[in-house]
């Protein structure tokens, strides 16, 4: 026996031990008579404990074990785009292909393909000094995005020669004077972050056309959010419309551990929908992952540094990358399926006790960025949580919601009242706004923060009153008070409900959010002025042109009619008032 | 393989048997036990190393001692399948109990069957009427789907799912499906229910029923299902069947899989459950829907009974976190006497959206079940606000929707076993109760569709 080949002493579930070979930690190796691909997790002596990314039923104690030397990685290059892998990036339609709707084991397949040619274009010439991260030439990927071919980090020197032209990802395009051959395809191992010069300070939104989100819990690009909620409650519509809306350059949607058929939804839909941003289809700016719950448990650890290291290369190139982990639960819980089989001493709630570590260094590798190449870059990371019977005191929220700044909180009582997004205003917060505000004063109104303030006092406000009226109702309360119930009751209505899959309202740019919260503040305004008038409160809010403008934003076009509504609303109250 | 009985026990605790210096044996091999009496049982290889195998025994370990003979078969648990197990009946372990003959194979499938490739799937949409409103207007059922019954003891969920099953059909069309029928440690009593009304209705000659009672061995409970699956897997995907699965109770299954989470010493999870109930669960869920260039499909209908009653109890919560929706089955309804007593409120079926309207039910349908749910969500809050101020300190538009909550038990929810409603009536039974509510309340209808289908106001 070598040190390459080793036999399997023991298999439990996912996790198999290996003797005879001497393998290093994270290391990938090929077990049993079918070469099933694992991961070495873990060293005793001579015993090697590994996580196997298939099933393992019928493999017997005996069979090989051998090493490859290699890292788990992804391969990383033109073609990433439009693809949809499982979570150790092998691409589901090859899969498809070489066995059927089911997924048999024991199967390779690249990340890439490697025959497809691409045209290359290079952008540097023989005779220029490139370093790691360098540009050297690009690859027009999907109609919408260039792909930036990249010298690898820990390379660089001087240009001997490079060539435009047709290649595939295996060819050399460009060679150094110390002999080094660069390909458009590199690989990363994907447990360990990918270099940058340095991390700033988000001060841009991500927006997300969801306008409880961007108006009162705001994303910054390069930030970090989680959405914890019960069963149910839109963790997978809200991350699916910001695959959709937000205005990322490239998306990288991670489907760990859930549903099959939401999935086969986004790959239904993306293809045929628009990016509001550049009016091309969606599916140009997507990768996706898919371990769905009943794919290997141990291929769904992997997924999420899969899905991120691809996130982090697309970073490198310059581009603002939003990436979706749904559900970042069942990576956690995958971590513990794994833990208790290497019976490790558990943790909270039987997870390890690195659970929480784990979960900081993967939210730390969002982050906006100066590039090595000197560009600005980013990765934002929304990732949802399933909390047990909806409770977050449980070790996963609670780990997030240590790290994230963006807590989008859904709520089983919103969600059972047909209340979407049914993100909770009360508990809900974001840490962004005094990094984010210069920029929406810049961009979108010079008040935009204090209206901002306004609305969600008013939210505030209704809150504490809403204790009164269940126990008085609300014909007992002074009609100023009633006013600021209705007022709020239009913001909950008229702006924050949203429905995800409206072809108009899904998706509400800043400038119109803006306009319709000061519609209601306007709303406010002149309903106060009027019944100061002496109108009667009935009357004078419930002119028709009130309705109208609620109503309308159903419509496309909305944002150019919204002044002209508002004033005829203001036309109507008035009116009200004097008719008394 | 070899063949060898090992007498090289060495432990036995709970359902498992530990044992050593064997051949090399499989994960998930199947093992033969003869006992010292001579009486046989099964189990699977649970875990296996050069020097101990451990191995869950579905029959329960009771008589095993350690001179019990231990073979290993040499393979995976496989159910052989053939299109001849439709009409049969089958106990919890895959061998025949309806004293016919074994099942002649056309083949061998794998129980624990294999992921679909989720690009290889394809989205459900087509609409199943079950002729029930409550199903059919609020959480339409569609073909593909998972959507559990979440109930509790003592509730009428059998009732409801065999009227499901007997019902179930596509709009405009005589396709059947196909039952498969499993149950998981139900009693002989309630299994008689479901078998009788098969039989009655003629129903069992197009079902396969796989069962494993209350007496029977626990954890035989837990490659039940399997089994039930790999056939419904093998009918819907080789032989273009729509196959209904309708399993109970999941509630039971999960208590052998704790079961057998206790007796290997696992750190549990919540309640005891062991921490790998999700994943297990989604196992079993995931083996629904519709693949590409497949005509066959399965629906799967599980049933579980919440213990006290508690949505969050890991057993329905973690089914709601796979399932694609639920409908819950309300005990103050039944209480009331309303059959069936589904509460809508917390009751959702996901795929809804993509399977109603003009093409599959009617234009209107959408509107229309916004509007029920809202009006009577709003009226069943009221009850709590007139518990305390009384009904005289409503206003008008409230004493409508507080009536409305009532008729809508009443008349919308309520109906017989054996009523069918189509989808049609169904809609037309919503426009007859919401004209009890003036129509400037109505506000989740869109106009046309007043001007359309209002009793009264229409034009
Ligand atoms: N923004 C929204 N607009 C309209 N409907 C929504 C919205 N969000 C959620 N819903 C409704 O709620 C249902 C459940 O949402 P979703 O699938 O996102 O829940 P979830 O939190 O991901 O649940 P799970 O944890 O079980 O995956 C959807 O099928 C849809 O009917
Ligand atoms: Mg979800």
């Amino acid at each position: 026996m070598s040190d390459e080949n080793g036999v399997i002493y023991r298999i439990s579930g996912p996790v198999v031990t290996a003797m005879g070979i001497r393998s290093r930690m994270y290391e990938v190796v090929r077990v049993g008579h079918e070469g099933l691909m694992g991961e070495v997790i873990e060293l005793h002596g001579d015993k090697s404990v590994i996580q196997v990314y298939e099933d393992t039923s019928g493999i017997r104690p005996g069979e090989p074990v051998v090493r490859t030397g290699q890292t788990l990685s992804v391969q990383l290059g033109p073609g990433l785009l439009t693809q949809i892998y499982d979570g150790i990036q092998r691409p589901l339609p090859v899969l498809e292909k070489t066995m059927g709707t089911f997924i048999e084991r024991g199967v390779d397949a690249d990340g890439l393909d490697l025959e497809k040619v691409w045209d290359f274009e290079a952008t540097v010439s023989a005779g220029d000094e490139v370093e790691s991260g360098s540009v050297i030439g690009t690859v027009q990927e999907t109609e919408t995005i260039v792909h930036k071919v990249m010298v690898p980090p820990g390379q660089s020197g001087k240009v001997a020669s490079i060539e435009s032209g047709s290649f595939n990802v295996t060819q050399t395009v460009c060679t150094l004077d110390d002999g080094t051959e660069i390909q458009m395809m590199q690989k990363w191992p994907v447990r360990s972050p990918r270099p940058y010069k340095q991390k700033y300070a988000p001060d841009t939104p991500l927006v997300t056309g969801m306008r409880i989100l961007d108006f009162l819990f705001p994303l910054a690009k390069g930030g970090a959010a989680g959405i914890p909620g019960p069963f149910g409650s839109g963790k997978t519509v809200t991350q699916q419309s910001l695959a959709k809306y937000s205005d990322a350059q490239i998306v990288v949607y991670i489907g760990c551990g859930e549903r099959g058929n939401e999935m086969t939804e986004v790959l239904d839909e993306f293809p045929h929908l628009i990016d509001p941003n550049t009016g091309k289809p969606l599916m140009n700016r997507t990768v996706m992952i898919a371990n769905t719950s009943n794919m290997p448990v141990a291929a769904r650890e992997a997924s999420v540094y899969t899905g991120i290291t691809i996130a982090e290369y697309f970073r490198d190139m310059g581009y603002d990358v939003a990436l979706m982990a749904d559900s970042t639960s069942r990576w956690a819980e995958a971590m513990r399926e794994i833990s208790s089989r290497l019976e490790e001493m558990p943790g909270e709630e039987g997870y390890p006790a690195y659970l929480s570590s784990r979960l900081a260094e993967f939210y730390e590798r969002a982050g906006r960025v100066e590039t090595l190449e000197g560009e600005d870059g980013s990765v934002t990371v929304i990732g949802a949580v399933s909390p047990p019977g909806g409770d977050i005191s449980e070790p996963v929220s609670q780990g997030t919601l240590r790290i994230v700044k963006v807590f989008w909180g859904l709520d089983a009582g919103l969600a059972r009242q047909r209340h979407f997004p049914a993100i909770n205003w009360l508990s809900s917060y974001s840490l962004y706004p005094q990094s984010l505000d210069q920029w929406f004063r810049d961009n979108i109104a010079s008040d935009f923060p204090e209206i901002r303030t306004e609305i969600s006092s008013l939210l505030q406000v209704e809150a504490e009153l809403q204790e009164i009226v269940q126990l008085v109702g609300s014909d007992a309360l002074p009609v100023d008070q009633q006013l600021t119930l209705e007022v709020a009751r239009m913001i909950r209505e008229f702006f924050l409900q949203q429905n995800g899959f409206h072809e108009v309202d899904a998706y509400s740019g800043l400038e119109q959010q803006y306009k319709m919260a000061k519609a209601i503040l306007t709303f406010q305004d002149s309903a106060k002025k009027a019944l100061a008038a002496g109108g009667q409160l009935e009357d004078v809010v419930n002119v028709p042109a009130r309705t109208n403008l609620m109503r309308d934003r159903f419509e496309s076009g909305y944002i150019d009619r919204v002044d002209g509504l508002v004033d005829e609303m203001n036309k109507q109250i008035a009116a009200a008032a004097e008719e008394k | 393989m070899s063949g060898k009985e090992y007498r090289t026990i060495t432990d036995v605790k709970g359902p498992l048997v530990f044992l050593e210096k064997t051949e090399p044996v499989a994960y998930g091999e199947i093992v033969q036990l003869r006992l010292t009496d001579g009486s046989m049982k099964n189990g699977q290889v649970l875990d296996t190393s050069d020097d101990m195998v451990v191995v869950q025994v579905f029959e329960g370990t009771a008589g095993v001692d350690l001179g019990t003979g231990v073979k290993f078969m040499g393979d995976v648990f496989k159910l052989p399948v053939s299109k001849d197990l439709i009409g049969r009946i089958l106990d919890g372990a895959g061998r025949p109990r309806d004293g016919g003959p074994a099942i002649v194979a056309e083949g061998e499938a794998d129980i624990i069957g294999a992921a679909i490739n989720p690009y290889s799937r394809q989205s459900p949409h087509d609409f199943i009427q079950t002729g029930i409103s409550a199903i059919d207007c609020c959480t339409t059922l569609v073909r593909g789907q998972k959507l559990p019954i979440f109930s509790a003891s003592g509730l009428p969920h059998n009732d409801i799912a065999l009227q499901i099953a007997r019902q179930a059909k596509l709009k405009d069309s005589d396709e059947e499906f196909i039952v498969v029928f499993c149950a998981m440690g139900i009693t002989a009593e309630e299994y008689n229910f479901f078998r009788s009304d098969l039989e009655r209705t003629g129903a069992l000659e197009n079902a396969v029923l796989f069962v494993n009672l209350a007496d029977d061995p626990a954890v035989e409970r837990l490659i039940t299902p399997r089994l039930a699956l790999t056939a419904a897997e093998y009918l819907a995907f080789e032989h273009d069947y729509h196959v209904l699965v309708v399993y109970t109770d999941v509630t039971n299954y999960c208590d052998a899989l704790r079961q057998i989470g206790a007796a290997r010493e696992e750190v549990p999870g919540r309640r005891g459950y062991p921490g790998y109930m999700y994943t297990d669960l989604a196992m079993l869920y995931e083996r629904a829907g519709l693949v590409k260039g497949k005509k066959g499909s399965i629906t799967q209908f599980p049933i579980l009974t919440m213990p006290g009653d508690d949505i969050t109890h890991p057993i329905p919560d973690l089914s709601g976190y796979i399932t694609e929706g639920q409908i819950v089955i309300s005990r103050e309804l039944h209480g009331s006497g309303i059959y069936p007593p589904i509460n809508v409120l917390p009751s959702l079926s996901r795929l809804m959206g993509g399977c109603i309207g003009e093409k599959t039910t009617r234009e209107d349908h959408k509107s229309v079940s916004d509007q029920m749910y809202a009006a009577y969500a709003q009226g069943r809050e009221l009850r709590g606000l007139v518990a305390i101020v009384g009904e005289d300190a409503l206003n008008e538009r409230d004493k409508q929707l507080l009536d409305f909550s009532g008729l809508f038990e009443d008349k919308f929810l309520r109906q017989s076993r054996d009523e069918d409603r189509s989808i049609d009536e169904t809609l037309d039974l919503c426009w007859e109760l919401m004209q009890n509510i003036s129509t400037k309340y109505l506000v989740r209808l869109d106009q046309k569709w007043i001007d359309k289908y209002h009793p009264t106001e229409k034009k």
